[in-house]
């Protein structure tokens, strides 16, 4: 493998990473502070990039979709978390598992109803239908730079707020004691919805940056969600930071594992994720 | 004009005996049908559903005399639960005939019982090689195409384009692996060199990697197999790493077969080979596609098709044995003999009931798949490990 091609396989591990950190942020924040095992996660993301698809099919403008499609994803959000999640609190994970599992199915169906079982194409914005060249002989499409910039951009955000903020002080405090949280006389609902509500509109987003890279296609929330939960399981329940590092490497890991061992590929993310846990039971961050 | 009671009577008298009479010796022609009505593949179980209903419309629901009672069974594209299916229509159901399914796998399963109980079956569209290959057995026949015969062309039309050195991209799954062994036959044969082949996991769609890697070889072309959702995002993925215009793309028909809506601009100038184009310029095709457009609201496609000319193949053949389903050796040899005008052009069954059938270049031009020709005339598989081609 020559360098220029090496430090292109880097980047499209770290862009892949990028992406995937957007959805499994949500999914470790949503377990992590309100210990709810979120099956849904991957379908918040389909839906994204089936409203990325609606919308910027209506309007020309994929940015008109997200400025519309993320607001409403969180309304969405909350919503869910009302009704459905949040008589969960106090029960075990089989019985979240069971119930959002069967949101899955719901919402899956709701996708068959609505926009049918086709593959669609999301055109990339305008603005950004050109490549960047890379190294000599080698070219990279503008709008993955885009994408990778703007998780970038989502990450310091995230970490501002959970540094600098006092609803960020609340996230981590729930997340490592919520009852005391409570004791201290917040009200712990209203900071669940609102993350709840804000993981559903992260996996939302990177549905809908997604869209014009994957296409959107039944199921494709199922193999996102599944890969989210490594990611999760890496970096550590609950931890941003392990979260974003994980991601990281299982987008490397993948990249270079088809390139290096073609056959093995499908299976490399679970191998780093064993490799992972048996130096560090609890995950990178934990 | 009013009828008078008399004649009344004695015509809906004449006509329950004529019913009594013509049930007696012709009860209706159970036809089963098991095909996805769910998950991924359904709007193909529907399309050849359609088409099949569509054509027996067109023989006012009846053939040879028979009129026809469909019963139809979700596969769930489900191998694990296709022995249980089959045996519920051809037990259960007592189907006079079986026909099916979409997913090669449960196509595989589908033929270790009916080979077994022999029932006369009509694959209408899974094409995997054994099915008219080591599995092949006189009472199955297939009416869409075999794997090879989707591929194999390909090769010939890229070794006349001067693409000597080629990179094979595939879904790592039995299709990918069977349509590549045969483009790989007829690329060999031609002297033509495959630099590398890259086998991607079924079903991940995340290409980039290997892209970056096809752009660093620079081969004159790439040969891929992918269909479905994985061929939608492929072809985008392709234009945007800016290797349309630089290594043109060339795969079997399914790269672009309904998904071109979804490729929009970056499918341009990928050429594919497929037994059928819906932009094919002929009179059968014409009306069929009419009709299929006005039964259904939809555009047939290559499922249809299969779906229509199965329906019709039987029709033909049941005729010369007078709609007798009992009369299987007379059956077979009638559908053996049977030569339709299809949509897709001339058809007719090889010795391992495979179609012989024309496969065509086809090309995206404004984002329509037009036809630049006959890539290979009368394609036959050639249908290895089939008992019946040797002893005949």
């Amino acid at each position: 493998m020559t360098l220029s091609l090496f430090g292109l396989q880097l980047l499209n591990g770290i862009e892949q990473g990028l992406l995937l950190f957007l959805v499994a942020s949500g999914l470790t924040l949503v377990f992590g502070v309100l210990g709810v095992l979120n099956f849904a996660h991957g379908s918040f993301y389909m839906l994204g990039a089936y409203l990325a698809y609606w919308i910027a099919a209506r309007t020309g403008s994929l940015l008109a979709a997200v400025l519309i499609g993320v607001p409403a994803m969180a309304l969405i959000g909350w919503i869910v978390e009302r009704l459905a999640i949040a008589p969960l609190y106090r029960r075990d994970h089989l019985s979240q598992v069971l119930l959002t599992y069967g949101l899955v199915l719901l919402f899956n169906e709701l996708q068959r109803f609505a926009f049918g079982n086709d593959v669609h194409g999301v055109d990339t914005p305008r603005l950004l239908a050109f490549r960047v060249p890379v190294g000599s002989a080698q070219e990279w499409p503008a709008y993955r730079v885009f994408t990778a910039a703007a998780c970038i951009c989502v990450a310091a955000a995230m970490r501002q707020v959970i540094l600098k903020t006092r609803f960020g002080m609340r996230v981590r405090a729930g997340a490592s004691n919520a009852e005391m949280v409570e004791a201290l006389g917040i009200d712990v609902r209203k900071l669940f919805s609102a993350l709840f509500s804000a993981g559903t509109a992260l996996a939302a987003l990177a549905g809908m940056l997604a869209a014009p890279l994957t296409t959107v296609y039944p199921g494709m929330g199922e193999s996102v969600l599944v890969l989210s939960f490594v990611v999760v399981v890496i970096g550590g329940i609950g931890s941003i930071r392990g979260a974003f590092f994980g991601a990281l490497l299982v987008g490397l890991s993948d990249t270079f594992g088809k390139v290096l061992l073609p056959g093995f590929a499908s299976a490399i993310v679970y191998a780093v994720m064993a490799a992972v846990l048996l130096v560090r039971p609890r995950g990178l961050a934990g | 004009m009013s009828l008078s009671r008399r004649t009344f009577l004695g015509a809906t008298a004449a006509s329950f005996a004529a019913g009594r009479a013509f049930g007696a010796s012709k009860a209706k022609l159970r036809i089963g049908l098991l095909l996805p009505y769910s998950g991924t593949y359904a709007a193909l179980g529907n399309n050849i559903t359609d088409a099949m209903k569509l054509a027996a419309r067109e023989r006012d629901g009846k053939l040879a005399g028979r009129e026809i009672e469909w019963v139809a069974v979700d596969d769930e594209s489900d191998p694990g639960k296709a022995p249980a299916n089959v045996n519920k229509l051809i037990a259960g159901e007592k189907v006079d005939i079986l026909t099916g399914p979409v997913h090669s796998g449960v196509a595989m399963a589908m033929m270790q019982i009916v080979r077994q109980e022999k029932t006369l079956t009509i694959v209408t569209n899974a094409g995997a090689q054994a099915v008219t290959g080591q599995l092949c057995a006189p009472n199955v026949f297939r009416t869409s195409f075999s794997n090879w015969q989707t591929s194999n062309p390909c090769a010939e039309v890229m070794l006349k384009d001067g693409r000597k050195n080629v990179v094979l991209m595939f879904w790592n799954y039995s299709f990918g692996q069977e349509s590549m062994a045969a483009f790989k036959e007829g690329f060999a044969k031609g002297g033509g060199k495959i630099v590398k082949e890259i086998a991607v996991p079924f079903p991940q769609t995340e290409f980039q990697a290997n892209l970056s890697e096809i752009a660093s070889i620079k081969p004159d072309a790439v040969f891929v197999f992918f269909a479905g959702a994985g061929a939608a995002k492929f072809v985008k993925d392709y234009a945007d790493a800016g290797l349309r215009d630089k290594v043109p793309l060339y795969g079997s028909g399914f790269l672009t077969e309904g998904v071109l809506g979804a490729q929009g601009a970056a499918a341009e100038g990928i050429k594919t080979t497929l037994h059928y184009a819906d932009s094919l310029d002929n009179a059968a095709n014409r009306k069929f596609r009419d009709a299929f457009k006005k039964a259904t609201g939809r555009e047939a496609d290559v499922y249809a098709v299969a779906g229509y000319d199965t329906v019709h193949a039987l029709a033909a053949a049941l005729e010369k044995v007078q709609g007798d389903t009992g009369a299987q050796k007379e059956l077979i040899a009638a559908l053996e003999q049977v030569r339709l005008d299809s949509p897709r052009g001339p058809f007719r069954f090889s010795k391992a009931h495979n179609p012989i059938q024309n496969v065509y270049v086809r090309q995206v031009k404004g984002g329509k798949e037009t036809v630049l020709g006959i890539a290979q005339k009368d394609a036959e598989d050639p249908a290895f490990g089939c008992a019946m081609v040797a002893a005949k």
